[in-house]
Formats: C-alpha cells, structure tokens, sequence
C-alpha cells in the first residue's frame, strides 16, 4: 500500500518546490484573508501565530523524532523571556529581539535535549514535565528579573523599519508575525526534507535499524531539539513583542499540553497538520471558553478521546487516508 | 526539634496520603502498562461523592468513603470497557492523549453538575482533634491517614504476591497470550485490578482531602504530581511507590516549611535528579516496556 501510494503521489503531484511554494502562498493568503476579515482582532491573531510557531516547533520532536514531551513551553517562555528582558535593557530592534529569542530557545532546547535524550518512554515524558516545571518556579522566584507572578511589562520595541509601530491595533505586529511564520515555515520545509530530516524519521520509524547504519542517534536527536528550540523561541519572542507582556502562563505545563493537543487534533508528523490544528482549538477556544470554561473542557476531551479512538494521525492524515481511499476506489473503478 | 517533629510528622502523613492515591496509578501503569493520566480524576470524582455525602446528605464519614469508593468504581468500569480496554496495546502518546481527554471531561461535567467550588470533606470528631501520643499530641487525622497508607501497602503486597488473584494478575502481566491459554480470563483480571486502582484512588482522594483539597481544577492540577511520583518510584513496584511518596513528600513538605517562596522548585529539581539517575525510577523492574 505504501507503494502504491508513492507511486500514484509521484504521477500526479506537482514537484515538491512547487507545492511548498503553493502551500506558503495558501497560508499567506490565509493570513491576509484573516488580516482583512477581522481587523478587531488583530491582537488575537498574531497570539494564534506565535502559539502556531510553538507548535510547529513540538511537531519536529514529537512528529519527526518520536519524543513525547509535555515541556515544550519551556522553550517558548525562555524566548518570550529573553526577548522581553533584552528589549527592557534598551535592545529595541525587533528582528534583533527575535533572534535573540530564538537563540535563547536553542540554548534551552540544547540543554533540554541534553536532560530528556537520557530516559525514554514514560521517564522521559516526566523529565519535560518536570523540567518546564522548574522553569516555571524558576521564573516566579526570579521576580526582581522576571517580574514574578505580575509578568514582565513595560516594553517598548522600536518601530518595524523604523517606520511601523507596534500601537495599539496590532496591524504591523500581526504582518510581523505572518511575515516570521512564513520564513519560519519555509525553512523547516527544507529542514524535513533534508537528509538531516530523513535521518529524524527514521529514527523515529526504527531506532534499531539506523543504529545499525552506524549512527549515534544521541546528536541527531540534539541537534532537532536545538532547532525546535530556536523555533519556539521565535513564536515566544514574537509573543513577547506584539503583547508588549510576558507573563508566568507562557513557560507552563498547561500550554504545553495544550499545544500537544493543537499538534494531534492537526496531525502529528505534518508540518500543514500543526497550523491546521492550532486555528482549530484557539479559534474554538476563543468562542467557546468565552462562553463558559467547563464546556470548553468538556469539549476539548471529548475531541482527545475521540481522536484518539477514530483518528489517530490527526485532521490532515484522516483527510490524506480519505484522499487516498478515493483515488484508490477511482483508480479500481477506472480498471 | 519542635519545628523538626511536626514537619516530620505533616511530611510522613501526606507522603502517606500521596502513596494511597498514586499506588493505584503505579499497579495500572506498571502491572497493565497503561499511562494513566485520568487517574487524578478519579480520585476528584471519590472526593465530590464524599463531599456530598458527608455534608449535604450528612451521613457519616465512613459512609461517605465507603460510598465514595462504589460509585467512582460504578463510574470508571464502562470506562474501562468503552475506552481503555482499546489503548491497552497501543503507543503511549495515544494513552496520555486518551487519558487527558477523560480527564477533561471529567473536570468539565462535575463543575457542570456540582458547581465550580471547593468541596470540604467533614471529619468526624474523632478524627478532627488531636490525640496525645505520650509524647507529643498529632492530629487524629493524620494518624488515621498513616495507618492506612500502611493497611494499603500491606494488604495490596499480600494480594499480589500471596494469592491466586495476584499469581493470575502477574502471570497477565507477564504473557498475554500464554496466561489466556492456561486458562486465566485475564480480561476479567485486568477490569478487577483496574476497579482496585480506581477504588484506591477514590480512597485516597477522600482521606488525602485534608492536604490536597477538592477543587474544580483537582485533577489537572495534581496530575503531575501523581505521574511524577509513580515515574520516580518506579511503576509496579509497591516498596518503590512507598520510598518516592515518602521522599518526595518529605521534600516538598520541608520545601514549603522553610522555602515557601520558591515553591514546587526542590520538588521538581530531586525529580530531575532521579531520573536522570535511576531512568526505571527507585525500584524500578528490570525488564524493558512491552
């Protein structure tokens, strides 16, 4: 079947250049379609991208690499943090206040890495738990740095070119943000795709069979979680400068798991997958939990237990498995 | 010393009250290899049966366990059927997604019917006073907590390695197939171990409400607690989940005595440092997951 499905995508898919070039275009249009439709709320939007970034960056470790974590926050906040005291030390350029963020991400996830790639299974779910979690105490004990349990306030970053400003209506920080999310998505279409990225996956698929191609699987692993770092940094850091705020919740076990539930309800494994699912729950998110917060819950499991039981590889893949029922049914009938 | 002996004592009780909850938890994930992250749930849900039984029904407290431990058992077996019996054998991304999901639910519909308070478990007067010990004088309550942390301990040892069931149980465990072809309706088992979990976990919720409150986001918010002590001591082990409870107990409750400004930080730091060390947890068993 894996065959046949390789077969028919080579005969009928266009190249992929062009399909990645197709897919950032729809996601730009998505964006501007977004920016156009519901120009109150901007503010939101540019949220749902920096969580997007997020997820993004849990896919590469949980979709491309097979390691379960529920600490993947750790990384956001230590950007989101970083960017934030930076710009209050007098560092207002904001590209330079989301490299920052970024680089402060890949330190985290390198050291993150360092500490989850020495358990496997459970053990190692608990050490990301256990580690954002430290974080996170960390930053509320750190207040004369961190702001506390009040959060980090009070910044200023320069205008965009020196000419857009960050004000009030969030235009340009909402362009900031799509404008990082396709860059950003672009560079980790070539990341998968590489051999680097090849190598991920078969790690993933069969551990034991690429150690036997005499490859130590420990700086591979690493090195991802360095680049999922500097990708949740980035969402953090954009979170940090279109929000002007950072508070305790951006490095907690809650957003972790709910970016995990992002990335599965969107399909694990796809990088399409992760955007589609974090504009399903924080669009529902935002109407429903408004209405009333124990509904919202009620919801969410009930799409988890559902999920789990119906569609295991997530939106995108039920959609993938019904596009290749069909072309399958077609090409049967047309024999 | 003065100060030493009470947090010695707070430290050993709620370590206690930690290993009733979470010995539940460690049999399901080691014993049935299931990650069970709605165990927590469970316990709220034994909570708020208790709550209403004791104070708005105000029957007696042993009533309220009592009753607390049927109807969260009565709850969680067509869950069991319905839900579980399918992630048994699959990945354990699948077992935490499914399980934080029932948990979610769970939290979701007891606000919708109870109400998004905290709930108060009553205490009878027996328990609510101090009793002098020669001594020194410690809360009846927490006194009645360690004793049965003990009883549990104990009774849950002699149940496993001691009898038919716990010979039938180990053998499910062990191989599937093999056990079902000597005979063993390891499904059966499988539900009974599953219902003795749940009914400790209803257990200790109701008898550990004094150091974890009942509350609407209960189950979310001891979650990781739970999950973090079984990983430490290593699932399946019952001499395991005692060591990390009392040890990780003893740390937070120190932690919080003399450190309250920094919070869980000591707590997740020793649990960093266990697993890092011992990646099976203390007494982890030896043989590999699946």
């Amino acid at each position: 079947m894996a065959e046949a499905t390789i077969r028919s995508a080579a005969a009928s898919r266009p190249g992929p250049l062009l399909r990645d070039l197709l897919g950032l275009g729809l996601i730009a249009l998505g964006g501007l379609a977004g920016y156009l439709l519901f120009p109150d709320n901007l503010a939101f939007l540019t949220r749902l991208i920096s969580v997007a970034l997020l997820v993004l960056s849990l896919d590469l470790i949980v979709g491309y690499c097979g390691i379960a974590s529920l600490g993947q926050a750790a990384l956001y906040g230590a950007g989101a943090y970083t960017a934030g005291i930076a710009c209050l030390n007098g560092v207002t350029e904001p590209f330079l206040l989301v490299l920052i963020g970024a680089a402060a991400g890949a330190m985290t996830g390198l050291l993150m890495g360092a500490v989850m790639l020495r358990a496997h299974g459970l053990p190692q779910l608990v050490l990301s738990i256990a580690l954002v979690q430290l974080l996170h105490e960390a930053a509320n004990k750190a207040s004369w740095l961190t702001g506390g349990s009040d959060g980090l306030s009070g910044m200023v970053p320069a205008p965009l070119f020196g000419v857009f400003e960050f004000d009030l209506w969030g235009r340009s920080a909402y362009l900031f943000g799509l404008g990082l999310l396709l860059v950003v998505f672009a560079v980790l279409r070539l990341v998968v795709r590489s051999p680097f990225g090849m190598l991920c996956r078969g790690l993933k698929e069969d551990p034991l069979r690429i150690s036997a191609l005499g490859i130590y699987a420990f700086p591979v692993l690493l090195k991802m979680f360095v680049i999922s770092g500097a990708v949740a940094g980035t969402g953090g850091a954009l979170a940090a400068i279109a929000t002007q705020v950072v508070g305790l919740d951006s490095v907690s076990f809650e957003l972790s798991a709910n970016a995990l539930v992002m990335l599965v309800l969107g399909g694990i494994g796809h990088l399409y997958g992760a955007l589609v699912g974090t504009v399903i729950f924080m669009a529902l998110e935002h109407v429903v939990a408004a209405a009333n917060p124990f509904h919202w819950m009620t919801l969410v499991g009930a799409v988890l237990i559902a999920i789990v039981l119906f569609a295991p590889r997530g939106l995108s893949g039920s959609l993938d498995q019904l596009a290749g029922l069909l072309t399958r049914q077609g090409g049967r009938a047309g024999r | 010393m003065q100060t030493a002996l009470s947090i010695a004592m707070d430290a050993f009780a709620y370590g206690m009250a930690l290993f009733i909850i979470c010995i539940g938890l460690s049999l399901t994930m080691g014993l049935m290899r299931v990650v069970n992250l709605a165990h927590g749930a469970f316990a709220m849900i034994g909570g708020y049966i208790a709550s209403y039984v004791a104070r708005d029904l105000g029957l007696g407290y042993g009533f309220a366990i009592l009753l607390a431990m049927i109807g969260t058992v009565l709850i969680a077996l067509p869950l069991e059927r319905l839900l579980y019996r399918r992630i048994y054998d699959r990945s354990e991304l699948s077992q935490v997604l499914m399980t934080i999901g029932i948990t979610f639910c769970v939290i979701g519909i007891t606000n919708y019917i109870f109400g998004p308070t905290l709930k108060t478990i009553p205490l009878p007067t027996g328990l609510a006073h101090p009793i002098d010990l020669g001594f020194r004088s410690i809360a009846g309550h927490r006194l009645f907590v360690i004793a049965s942390g003990l009883v549990v301990a104990g009774g849950l040892w002699f149940l496993i390695e001691r009898t038919g069931f716990g010979i039938h149980l180990r053998a499910a465990v062990e191989n599937v197939a093999m056990a079902r072809a000597l005979g063993i309706r390891t499904e059966i088992i499988y539900a009974a171990s599953f219902a003795l979990a749940i009914a400790l976990s209803a257990f200790g919720g109701v008898v550990g409400a004094e150091f974890l409150p009942i509350e609407p986001y209960y189950a979310l918010r001891y979650m990781v607690t739970f999950l973090v002590v079984v990983s430490v001591g290593g699932a399946g082990s019952i001499g395991g989940a005692l060591a990390a409870c009392l040890l990780l107990g003893a740390i937070d409750v120190t932690g919080r005595y003399l450190m309250p400004e920094f919070g869980n930080f000591f707590f997740y730091l020793a649990v960093i440092l266990v697993v890092c060390t011992f990646p099976r947890g203390l007494m982890g068993r030896a043989r590999s997951h699946g």
